[in-house]
């Protein structure tokens, strides 16, 4: 008899394909699995599945189980909880991964309440413990000034994973895995809410999830005004501008652009952080950039601790002359 | 129209770093000295957010808080902003609940006021950060859930919520009752002012503990906390000085460029 499924992530696509944190669980997913010598399994709704379930398998899946259907296009909490609920029962998988996204976030804690188990929101970390079998979850508490590490007593071992702190495998076109497709069940009568529309704040220039590098300002900016500065910095690298959130809540920079524990996620190479104190919700956002460099006119200021380059002093003064430096090395080192 | 809204005293999420110490035995964060606790932040912008319906159409606005070791001045807050009752649910039996416990006895404690169209909370309490409780008390009393949300208006029976989206906002409407959670772009908490601390001497308090709720035992925990410590940082910052910003800017481009050029 061939394995049993122990670890189920529930995907999510983005485009036609599986989603960055999809392909991380199922990275992270296979790790567990390997150590438990379990099969994993990856269950997606869509309302066309594409080739998104031999993509799965690519990237490390045992089983996927399809579901598609027309109601299935928008992430709609009450159709998609009825729906899942039904499959995760049925499977009874010992782990169950979501990722931290908009979807996973709304879902998981509901979905766990109808599973009669716990869930460890947001975690970083991931790992068997190897004298019980458990499945030891870590995730930052406290606005990320500590760190708590939670095991499960009751089933599915539940966790929702924060984007980037799994990695992804290299797809390879040759593992092979098993495709079902399964009819959704569901009671429409059942549905409390009901999505209308969806609003895309147009935010120019790179994703910040994408940019290689983020210039990003706090409080310390002072109004609205001050991030064209910023802009211009991350300009000469093709970046990104963001805020922290008092910044977005003064209401200087839209909130699509706001860095941190309630905001996006970043990880560039390079990471400008600009008049701002680097309190623990906000280095949840960043904290994992290659390089920080931070301008502060505190020198006490906690975001020192965390960069690896850092200037004390007014951004007003710092700023114009930086860039400008910038601009003429550049422009030396082309000739 | 009546409005409940759940708040949770936290500790200050914006003390210093160096007040923030752990019981490593008890496995939990110190209470520093001088730094009084408040109010999750989140649960002040759903508070704003059921003032704001009152300012509107008119609402009754009940705040809920649970706990134990409850600080007056900080969970009658609601009631200076403008709330018009506060319940408290207070036990030494309440300290350090589970998300699900904590569900199940607000929910018990709703069941008990009875009458009400929607539940605000926060998004996520400022101290575990894990934004479980609203959902958890949505499925505790059968209702529709709304998270994360930057607008909230009623229409007939039903309530219209924008919520935060990654790259802009969604339009959802959930039949009433709901619970909604919210989200720090709904804007701050109102400033208190000296007529408001004034009304809220006159505004009733109720105070229920587990027998008030026929609560028998807390539920038993599903997850454990196996362990809580601080981070390790290993990074060190070098500090590019100069005898002027202007001069140090210099160096740092230098730097910059080096280290990531164009």
């Amino acid at each position: 008899m061939a394995k049993k499924v122990k670890v189920l992530v529930l995907g999510e696509l983005a485009e036609g394909r599986l989603s960055p944190g999809t392909r991380e669980l199922l990275g992270g997913g296979r790790d567990l699995a390997d150590s438990l010598g379990a099969r994993m399994g990856i269950v997606l709704l869509s309302a066309a599945a594409g080739n998104t379930g031999a993509e799965a398998i690519a990237y490390g899946a045992d089983e996927v189980c399809q579901v598609e259907a027309d109601f299935l296009k928008n992430y709609q909490p009450e159709i998609h909880l009825q729906v899942l609920e039904k499959i995760v029962k049925k499977i009874g998988p010992e782990i169950l991964l979501l990722a931290q996204t908009a979807t996973g976030r709304d879902l998981a804690p509901r979905l766990a309440h109808r599973l009669k188990t716990a869930l460890a929101p947001d975690c970083v970390a991931l790992a068997i413990d190897p004298d019980s079998g458990l499945l030891r979850m870590t995730r930052p508490v406290y606005g990320g000034r500590a760190l708590a590490v939670l095991v499960c007593k009751t089933r599915p071992q539940m966790a929702t994973v924060r984007f980037r702190a799994l990695k992804s495998r290299e797809p390879d076109a040759s593992r092979s895995g098993e495709i079902k497709s399964v009819a959704p069940e569901l009671d429409q009568s059942k549905t409390k809410s009901r999505f209308i529309e969806k609003v895309v704040e147009e935010v120019k220039g790179v994703p910040l999830e994408d940019a290689r590098v983020v210039a990003c300002g706090g409080r310390g900016m002072g109004g609205a005004e001050a991030y064209a500065l910023l802009d211009e910095l991350a300009q000469f690298w093709g970046g990104a501008v963001g805020a922290t959130r008092p910044a977005c809540d003064s209401g200087w920079v839209s909130s699509a652009r706001q860095i941190g524990l309630t905001g996006k996620i970043v990880s560039p190479n390079l990471y400008l952080a600009v008049a701002l104190s680097g309190s623990s919700q906000h280095m949840a956002g960043c904290g994992n950039s290659k390089m920080i460099v931070a301008i502060n006119k505190d020198p006490e200021a906690n975001i020192f601790s965390f960069a690896n380059y850092g200037v004390v002093g007014d951004y007003r003064r710092i700023l114009p002359p930086l860039i400008q430096r910038l601009k003429q090395i550049s422009k030396g080192s082309k000739e | 129209m009546q409005v409940i809204v759940c708040l949770k005293q936290i500790l200050d999420p914006e003390m210093p770093s160096g007040s923030f110490h752990l019981d490593p035995k008890r496995k939990r964060a110190i209470p520093p000295p001088g730094t009084p606790p408040v109010l999750s932040p989140f649960d002040e912008n759903a508070l704003e957010a059921a003032l704001r319906l009152k300012d509107g159409q008119g609402a009754k606005v009940i705040a809920v808080s649970l706990g134990d070791k409850l600080a007056r001045a900080v969970v009658k807050k609601p009631l200076s902003a403008g709330a018009d009752e506060l319940v408290l649910l207070e036990d030494p039996d309440w300290e350090d609940l589970d998300h699900f416990a904590s569900a199940r006895i607000l929910a018990a404690a709703i069941r008990k006021i009875g009458e009400f169209d929607l539940i605000l909370t926060g998004r996520q309490a400022a101290d575990w950060d894990a934004g479980l409780v609203g959902s958890a008390l949505a499925e505790e009393l059968g209702l529709g859930c709304v998270t994360l949300a930057r607008k909230i208006e009623i229409i007939k029976d039903k309530v219209r919520v924008e919520r935060v989206a990654p790259d802009g906002y969604e339009v959802v409407e959930a039949l009433r009752p709901c619970v909604i959670t919210v989200d720090s772009d709904l804007g701050e908490l109102r400033q208190i002012t000296m007529p408001g601390i004034f009304a809220a001497k006159k505004k009733p308090i109720r105070e229920w503990k587990p027998a008030d709720l026929e609560l028998s035992s807390p539920a038993p925990a599903r997850c454990e906390l196996v362990d809580l410590y601080l981070p390790k940082r290993e990074t060190v910052c070098e500090i590019i000085g100069g005898e002027s910003p202007e001069e140090a800017a210099l160096k740092l481009a230098d730097k910059l460029f080096d280290k990531c050029p164009a």
